[in-house]
């Protein structure tokens, strides 16, 4: 019996004592976590909308989605952050569209866990020297109606085509489909408001 | 027993001697998963032995209060204490490590060379040398961690920290950066840290044998004289 209760008071003091160490030291983390992922999201809306100055939250929907405006206050369009599986993976992106929904302005991979070397080349490609980032630089003005395409060892023909990564077709095709399925969801949005 | 060991082989066991990871092999997990870049390998090995230290620290200093029965959930108890400070620490001041390393931080909780060093070492001696133990495994496993995470880096990116090293016309090798790699590398630094320390060891134990020979040939030769 002694026993018993030295055991589960040792646990207990043990506990207590490391729940309230932490509890202080979450007061302290927690507002500069929110902070970190906050500017997060805010450079990566920026990025994909480089003309935009300001932003807003919309709030209608049960996803996450930022309208943007430019410094008189017009109407840019979306940065919509999306996300879907990749190769291994689930890939979260943000890809920014004008307000009619017929441009992509800008696209920037925010999560990914692609194989290393192959797939993690829609975000950085160390092995073109020119521009590690052409991948998703091709999505800037690319014109998803009906919708984006992927076209394979060659150079796109259409305005609504990019180039897939060699080695990588999963993975572009993953981030062409995660895109697509986001303006998907912008358009029934704006049916709705109509 | 312990008290014969003097504090500066308490730590330096850990370096090389016990090395946590090429010796004893302990805390494969995240020695595998983590170590595509030197950098990572650093940053983890300093998480863990962080929590190592104040683990061994605690350990040591409550021991003799721990009920034998529930040693290791006090343990556990306390290691996750720990882990979970650097965990937030690392999400609030170095967000863009704490994403790299990701969930492998959290899993330092059940990284038996921590527990393993609590187990064996921190519940049966003094304060001092626990922390003193903690520090020299933590370092073996910085310097264990630094290695593979710089070679894998290397090869798999040609860069060291960061830097270019490799030439530009190097094609770096993928499979180094693949779980694969890590496997291969790490079997390989075994194999060759195995050989050098047992042909030390043959060195030595031949010298013996040679002297005892050369003896017992004196003795043979000329018995009065060894008389």
């Amino acid at each position: 019996m002694k026993i018993i209760i030295h055991m589960l008071v040792t646990l207990t003091v043990i506990g207590v004592i490391s729940g309230g160490l932490l509890s202080q030291i979450s007061g302290w983390a927690d507002p500069l976590i929110a902070e970190h992922r906050q500017q997060e999201t805010e450079s990566a809306i920026f990025e994909v909308q480089p003309s935009a100055k300001k932003y807003e939250k919309v709030t209608s929907v049960n996803y996450e989605l930022y309208k943007v405006f430019d410094e008189n206050g017009n109407d840019m369009g979306y940065a919509l952050p999306y996300e879907g599986n990749g190769f291994q993976g689930k890939i979260r992106l943000m890809v920014g569209i004008n307000h009619t929904l017929d441009q992509v302005v800008g696209m920037r991979v925010l999560e990914q866990v692609e194989t290393p070397g192959l797939g993690t080349k829609i975000v950085t490609d160390p092995s073109n020297k020119e521009n590690n980032s052409w991948f998703p630089e091709q999505f800037n003005g690319v014109q998803p109606t009906p919708e984006i395409s992927v076209v394979k060892n060659a150079k796109p023909s259409k305005k609504s085509e990019i180039m897939a990564i060699t080695g990588a077709t999963i993975s572009s095709k993953a981030v062409v489909a995660i895109i697509n399925s986001g303006i998907q969801e912008l358009r029934k949005l704006q049916e709705e408001v109509k | 027993m312990a008290n014969k060991v003097t504090l500066t082989r308490e730590f330096l066991k850990g370096l090389w001697e016990q090395n946590a990871v090429f010796k004893q092999v302990l805390g494969m997990c995240p020695v595998l998963a983590v170590t595509v870049s030197a950098e990572n390998g650093i940053a983890m090995a300093l998480a863990t032995t962080f929590a190592l230290v104040f683990s061994s620290f605690i350990v040591s200093l409550i021991k003799n209060w721990i009920p034998a029965q529930v040693r290791i959930a006090a343990y556990i108890l306390i290691i996750a204490t720990f882990v979970t400070i650097v965990d937030l620490v690392m999400k609030a001041q170095f967000p863009s490590l704490s994403k790299a390393l990701g969930p492998f931080i959290p899993l330092i909780i059940v990284n038996c060379l921590i527990l393993g060093r609590q187990e064996a070492f921190a519940s049966k001696n003094s304060v001092l040398r626990a922390v003193l133990d903690a520090l020299g495994m933590g370092t073996g496993f910085l310097i264990a961690l630094f290695l593979l995470g710089s070679t894998r880096e290397l090869f798999g990116s040609g860069t060291i920290l960061g830097f270019q090293i490799m030439p530009d016309v190097y094609e770096p090798w993928l499979i180094m950066i693949l779980p694969a790699g890590a496997f291969l590398t790490l079997g390989l630094m075994m194999g060759f840290f195995r050989t050098y320390s047992e042909k030390k060891k043959r060195v030595e134990r031949d010298s013996i044998v040679d002297k005892y020979l050369r003896a017992k040939k004196v003795a043979e030769t000329n018995p009065l004289e060894a008389n």
